[in-house]
């Protein structure tokens, strides 16, 4: 593998200063299972060195198959894609090695106990020198918190401690680069915040972290870069203010007559007003907000309140992707 | 959760650090595979079954000897030299148990591994599809060793203790010392274990195209079986050479002087066979399954 340099060529702006090589770059790529299904759609990824980037989407929105497609376990319909400059999954055997991951929850043995179990994968890795398979595994036991449970049968653990120990497997060696699909799945608010800590302290050191969630508040709080799925297709990229910025800004109106203020908004040009229980919500668009205040009081809409916001991240996801408890199918 | 060891975790070496791959012989992984066969519970329940039987009919011949002639070949040596419990039992167990074992370790190689979902965790550990397969094979082979192997010493040692142990009287006439018939012995182990391996290619094969562990055992052993039923119709008699399990007793041939070398040597190949077809077909598959369990 050469250090070589590459630059993306996708020609988005972005703000700011980017490595100029990327952690995972795919093009086009595109699943379609045997039964038709079109599981993800033309993704164009994006994912730069160094960031910790939030693969958001609802369930079924093709999150996994797409970590599965990025890992060589499934192979794509359309597309290409690389992890670390290296095309996969041709290069699968000299990246992956770099590259830790845990696809779809944690899996292992039931009736082996923790340590045995990351033994066995550790006796998988040809790069790794055997000699020191008991101390990597014994560190990365520690690190997620399994040390006392290292003998305890795989098939005893709380869904927290398997969740940890596909973690542990992950962070079994130094990474360039993590990819993790939903690890705080299961966890209660303290798991979560664990996992949040390990995931900041692997980007310290220098990984990359690539770690999707169908709750973008478990993960808002690490991530510098996010990418959006809804039905298989990645609809938002960007960076974390990006994100931001793309939400545009709306005012907020409490009113006794909200009837008559949406129609006043309407007038404008506003985005579609919503009816809230007292008052109205709607996209500002390109109307200035004092316009706003003029005409309401011209058209004797009493004003009791009237704030310009900016939706925060949680009710831009949902705009993204549709309102939550229905699957994408 | 721990946060003192920076070690662990962080990026490699340097950025782009080629990771070294060793070549050659993988002894760690098959290691690993043959600690997770040889200590599974069920895997040992099944050796402790198949062990059951030479002990069983140790004492069932000690208590009343058959008539010459009387129940499967070689029992009626039994009461003559302990030996031939070795192979009385082994006899016995070809047909059908000796091969349900088989059926469910090969069975379960790669479908057992896809249905708990630990596949994926080793295919991006990375372990080349083409390397599991290599140590599942080998994996499913030496347990089939193991198990003949069992029943055999088990079937040596009940025989030692309840039976004659002087010289050996072959089934030519022949006789030879025990100590000669011993390494006899381990060639019919080692012929046994062979004609297993061909359908350790078929389980394996057969592994690959399920995620249900148990359907695949249960196929394997149904082939087997099914082999063995074609294999006692005199109307089809021209296929018999070509079933996997025709030559399977010809293990008796070594218990000749001079040794039946030509029906080995067939079995042998037949068994090649089987393997030189079921192995690729089974890289075939798994290459190009997707992993989706
Ligand atoms: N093996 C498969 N065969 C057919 N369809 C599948 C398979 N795996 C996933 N899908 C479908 O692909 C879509 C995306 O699934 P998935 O990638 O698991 O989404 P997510 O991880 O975002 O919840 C879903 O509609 C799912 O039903
Ligand atoms: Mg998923």
């Amino acid at each position: 593998m050469t250090a070589e340099v590459r630059v993306t060529d996708r020609a988005e702006p972005q703000a700011g200063a980017r490595p100029a090589t990327a952690a995972i770059t795919t093009t086009g790529l595109t699943k379609r299972f045997p039964g038709g299904q079109v599981a993800v759609d033309a993704v164009d990824l994006d994912v730069p060195r160094g960031s910790v980037y939030g693969f958001l989407g609802p369930n079924g929105s093709g999150k996994t198959t797409t970590i599965r497609m990025l890992l060589g376990l499934v192979g794509a319909t359309a597309g290409t894609h690389e992890l670390l400059g290296v095309q996969m999954p041709r290069g699968g055997l000299d990246v992956l090695p770099r590259v830790g991951a845990l696809v779809e929850g944690p899996a292992f043995h039931p009736y082996l106990g923790g340590r045995d179990n990351l033994l066995r994968l550790d006796s998988g890795d040809r790069t790794a020198p055997g000699r020191e398979s008991r101390q990597r595994v014994d560190l990365a036991l520690e690190r997620v918190g399994l040390s006392a449970a290292a003998r305890k049968r795989y098939r005893k653990y709380s869904l927290g401690m398997r969740q940890r120990l596909g973690l542990a497997a992950a962070l079994l060696r130094p990474r360039d680069l993590l990819v993790l699909d939903e690890p705080t799945n299961g966890l209660d608010p303290q798991g979560t915040r664990e996992v949040r800590n390990l995931l900041r302290e692997a980007s310290t050191e220098g990984a990359t972290v690539f770690v999707s969630s169908h709750l973008l508040s478990e993960i808002e709080q690490v991530c510098t870069h996010v990418g959006v799925m809804s039905h298989g297709r990645l609809v938002f990229q960007g960076s974390l203010p990006e994100l931001r910025a793309a939400a545009g800004l709306r005012v907020r109106i409490e009113t006794t007559r909200p009837e008559a203020a949406s129609e006043v908004l309407r007038r404008l040009g506003t985005g579609k007003p919503e009816l809230r229980p007292n008052g109205v919500v709607a996209e500002l668009g390109t109307v200035p907000s004092d316009q706003v205040t003029a005409e309401l009081v011209a058209h004797g809409v009493d004003v009791r309140q009237l704030v310009v916001e900016r939706p925060d991240l949680e009710e831009l996801f949902v705009g993204l992707t549709g309102e939550g408890f229905d699957v994408d199918e | 959760m721990s946060t003192s060891d920076a070690l662990i975790g962080g990026r490699s070496a340097g950025p782009d650090a080629p990771a070294v791959r060793r070549h050659g012989l993988d002894l760690r992984l098959f290691r690993s595979e043959l600690r997770l066969v040889l200590r599974r519970r069920r895997n040992l329940a099944l050796i402790a079954v198949l062990c059951c039987f030479p002990v069983l009919i140790g004492v069932a011949v000690r208590a009343s000897a058959p008539a010459n002639g009387d129940g499967p070949p070689f029992l009626s040596q039994v009461t003559s030299n302990g030996l031939f419990l070795v192979f009385t039992a082994l006899t016995v167990l070809l047909p059908f148990f000796l091969p349900l074992a088989v059926s469910v370790a090969s069975g379960e190689a790669v479908a057992g591994e896809a249905n708990i979902g630990t596949l994926r965790s080793l295919l991006v550990v990375p372990v080349s599809r083409t390397r599991l397969l290599g140590v599942k094979y080998a994996g499913s082979v030496v347990f089939s060793f193991v198990c003949a192997a069992s029943v055999a010493v088990v079937g040596l040692v009940v025989g030692l203790l309840l039976f004659p142990h002087g010289d050996v009287t072959l089934l030519s006439g022949t006789t030879i010392s025990y100590a000669d018939a011993l390494w006899r012995a381990l060639l019919v182990l080692g012929y046994v274990t062979a004609m297993l391996a061909g359908l350790c290619a078929i389980g394996l094969f057969v592994s690959t195209l399920t995620e249900v562990p148990i359907g695949a055992m249960a196929a394997t052993a149904v082939l087997a079986i099914v082999s063995e039923i074609a294999d006692s119709i005199p109307q089809i008699n021209a296929v018999h050479p070509y079933l996997f399990s025709h030559p399977w007793m010809s293990f008796g041939e070594l218990l000749r002087s001079p040794i039946g070398w030509h029906g080995l040597q067939t079995g042998l190949l037949t068994q090649l066979v089987y393997v030189a077809i079921f192995l690729p077909a089974a890289w075939a598959r798994l290459q190009s399954k997707d992993i989706t369990s």
